[in-house]
């Protein structure tokens, strides 16, 4: 055969191969969404879906009656995300600003490594934590038999949220035009009401995309919640309750129920509307990201 | 005006300075509290013996094999399929809709929850290709939850290699393939390598892909092949605060695996750091 033409064939399957691999992405997060869809289906043959997804008990070893709602789970993991994201914007976007604006350059490098590592630590060490560090001072601060509750959870996850939140904030602060800042500080006003009014805002989109990318995973977090918050199945009044969020729901009953029965199917259907929760919270991150980055370009 | 503007700079940038020794507080306390009581139980004997006595004594070698072998597992498969992805994206891809929907896919797939990547484990490795739960089921889950970070790091470091190191082979009439393999690999792999194994040390410290794929409660014997469950670190600290029917007395040992666990996660880190530092030197000659 020519080799010009074996060479061209060679190229041609080379980058077949690499394209394959690309395209595996794909079919993963597909793979992923068909089969949670597929195990989750038989579920609804026999629990209706607004039951499903508006009752708030869930019991579905009760000798008597046997219920699987899950709003109950559904308020706790938005109580416990609400709770972490209060605490973890004011203070990642405050340290952001502190990193972009205020802070000698040699503070910034020492800085952002000693994030990382906060980003580093598994999930699981920051539950232990929660366990013997925060769960006694919060029982003692607040006078409760224990401090396994939601506030706990909230106190972990935004601890957890900060790294992605210091961390992207500090990149939109930084993609601010310089010119933005000059014509401010140009016109007499202080560096701190040129970070407040103008970059804070110019760099909105991108801080509320880390917000949001925060709160994502907060939503998924399992272990630290699962560890932290106590698992009381009851509706949630308040911060200061016991809650059994939607990650921790299935890591704790997935363990022993028989498999490919209703109770199986329906720990499914609640990866499902996790999945489908976290997925939009990204994909929304997502588009105000790259409208901004368009924006700059 | 001026001294009341000046007055509020300064109390607004004393609060940002708190947030950040509020941060860094957390830190120090949360290394302080499991460095001063981990440390005090790890001995060579914690670290090369199996648990005894229902677990309230020994050691947590089991657990520490463990998480080696899986995490192997995880590099086997997220290291080449990222970097190939990665290549493909950065070398061949064009700007196309299918490009699009492969880098929204990978984003999303980083943020896909780790608790529904262990469902996924449980229905696609252990119950439709039949693995059971065992290492290669629990690898898999973590390769796969690994795969979009080692995809973005190493695409991160293909994009550092100029485009002249191409263009330059090209110009020779070397293929698309030739300047990649002659000219772009050997330039990016360090990097690569480096974002990859940042990926794994964050598989090996995951608990939630695990719980239902292979890992086990209490297994005093290193599992002798892919097809065996397996004892791992994070599990076992879980087990050790939350499940064990002494949880006090067995509190130690939870600290010290903590410690081993945070230490082991940033000696992969490290690895990390010198492969990196390593390889750029090799090539620089």
């Amino acid at each position: 055969m020519n080799p010009r033409i074996l060479r061209n064939l060679r190229e041609s399957a080379i980058r077949a191969f690499f394209f394959a691999n690309g395209v595996l992405a794909v079919i993963a997060l597909l793979g992923i969404f068909g089969i949670l869809l597929y195990t989750a289906v038989p579920a609804f043959r026999e629990i209706p879906i607004d039951e499903f997804l508006f009752k708030k008990n869930w019991d579905p070893t009760s000798p008597e009656k046997v219920e699987y709602g899950i709003l109950s789970q559904i308020v706790s993991t938005l109580l416990v995300t609400f709770g972490a994201l209060l605490l973890a914007v004011p203070i990642g976007v405050g340290v952001a600003a502190y990193l972009s604006d205020v802070a000698h350059w040699r503070v910034r490098e020492i800085i952002k490594p000693i994030v990382e590592i906060l980003a580093g630590i598994p999930s699981v060490v920051v539950g232990f934590l929660g366990i013997v560090l925060f769960s006694p001072v919060l029982a003692s601060l607040f006078g409760t038999s224990h401090g396994l509750n939601a506030l706990n959870g909230s106190v972990l996850l935004a601890i957890m949220a900060l790294p992605t939140i210091i961390s992207i904030s500090e990149d939109s602060l930084n993609a601010v035009p310089a010119a933005y800042s000059e014509a401010s500080l140009a016109l007499g006003a202080t560096r701190w009401q040129t970070l407040l009014r103008v970059k804070i805002p110019a760099a909105l989109s991108g801080i509320m995309a880390a917000c949001m990318l925060g709160m994502g995973r907060a939503i998924g977090e399992t272990m630290t919640v699962l560890m932290a918050t106590g698992n009381a199945r009851a509706f949630p009044t308040g911060l200061l309750q016991s809650v059994r969020t939607m990650t921790a729901n299935i890591a704790i009953e997935l363990g022993e129920v028989p498999y490919f029965t209703t109770h199986y199917y329906s720990l499914f259907a609640v990866g499902l509307v996790l999945f489908i929760m976290t997925f939009a919270v990204n994909l929304a991150a997502d588009v105000i990201l790259n409208k901004y980055q368009e924006r700059e370009q | 005006m001026t001294i009341f503007r000046k007055i509020a700079q300064f109390a607004g940038f004393m609060l940002l300075r708190i947030c950040l020794y509020m941060v860094l507080a957390i830190l120090f306390v949360f290394l302080y509290d499991i460095v001063s009581k981990g440390g005090s139980v790890i001995s060579w004997e914690f670290l090369s013996q199996a648990p005894r006595r229902g677990m309230t004594e020994g050691g947590i070698f089991p657990a520490i094999m463990g998480t080696f072998f899986v995490t192997v597992m995880t590099a086997v498969l997220a290291i080449p399929l990222g970097m190939f992805a990665a290549i493909y994206l950065n070398e061949y891809a064009s700007q196309t809709r299918l490009t699009r929907l492969i880098r929204l896919s990978i984003r999303n797939l980083s943020g896909v929850p780790s608790i529904v990547y262990g469902l996924f484990g449980v229905i696609l490795f252990v119950n439709m290709l039949r693995f059971g739960t065992s290492i290669l089921s629990a690898g898999l889950t973590l390769g796969l939850m690994t795969l979009p970070w080692t995809i973005t790091a190493s695409e991160e470091a293909l994009k550092t290699i100029p485009n002249s190191y191409r263009e330059g082979a090209l110009a020779l009439g070397a293929t698309k393939w030739q300047a990649i393999r002659t000219n772009v690999l050997p330039y990016a792999v360090p990097g690569m390598l480096t974002g990859t194994v940042l990926g794994l040390a964050r598989a090996a410290g995951e608990t939630a892909p695990i719980l239902f794929t292979g890992a086990a409660f209490f297994l005093p014997i290193l599992p002798r092949s892919l097809s065996d469950q397996f004892m791992a670190l994070p599990y076992h600290l879980y087990i050790m605060s939350t499940q064990h029917h002494a949880i006090q007395q067995v509190r130690p040992i939870a600290y010290g695996t903590a410690l081993v666990l945070i230490a082991l996660v940033w000696g992969l880190n490290m690895t990390a750091i010198i492969i990196r530092y390593r390889l750029r030197r090799k090539w620089r000659r």
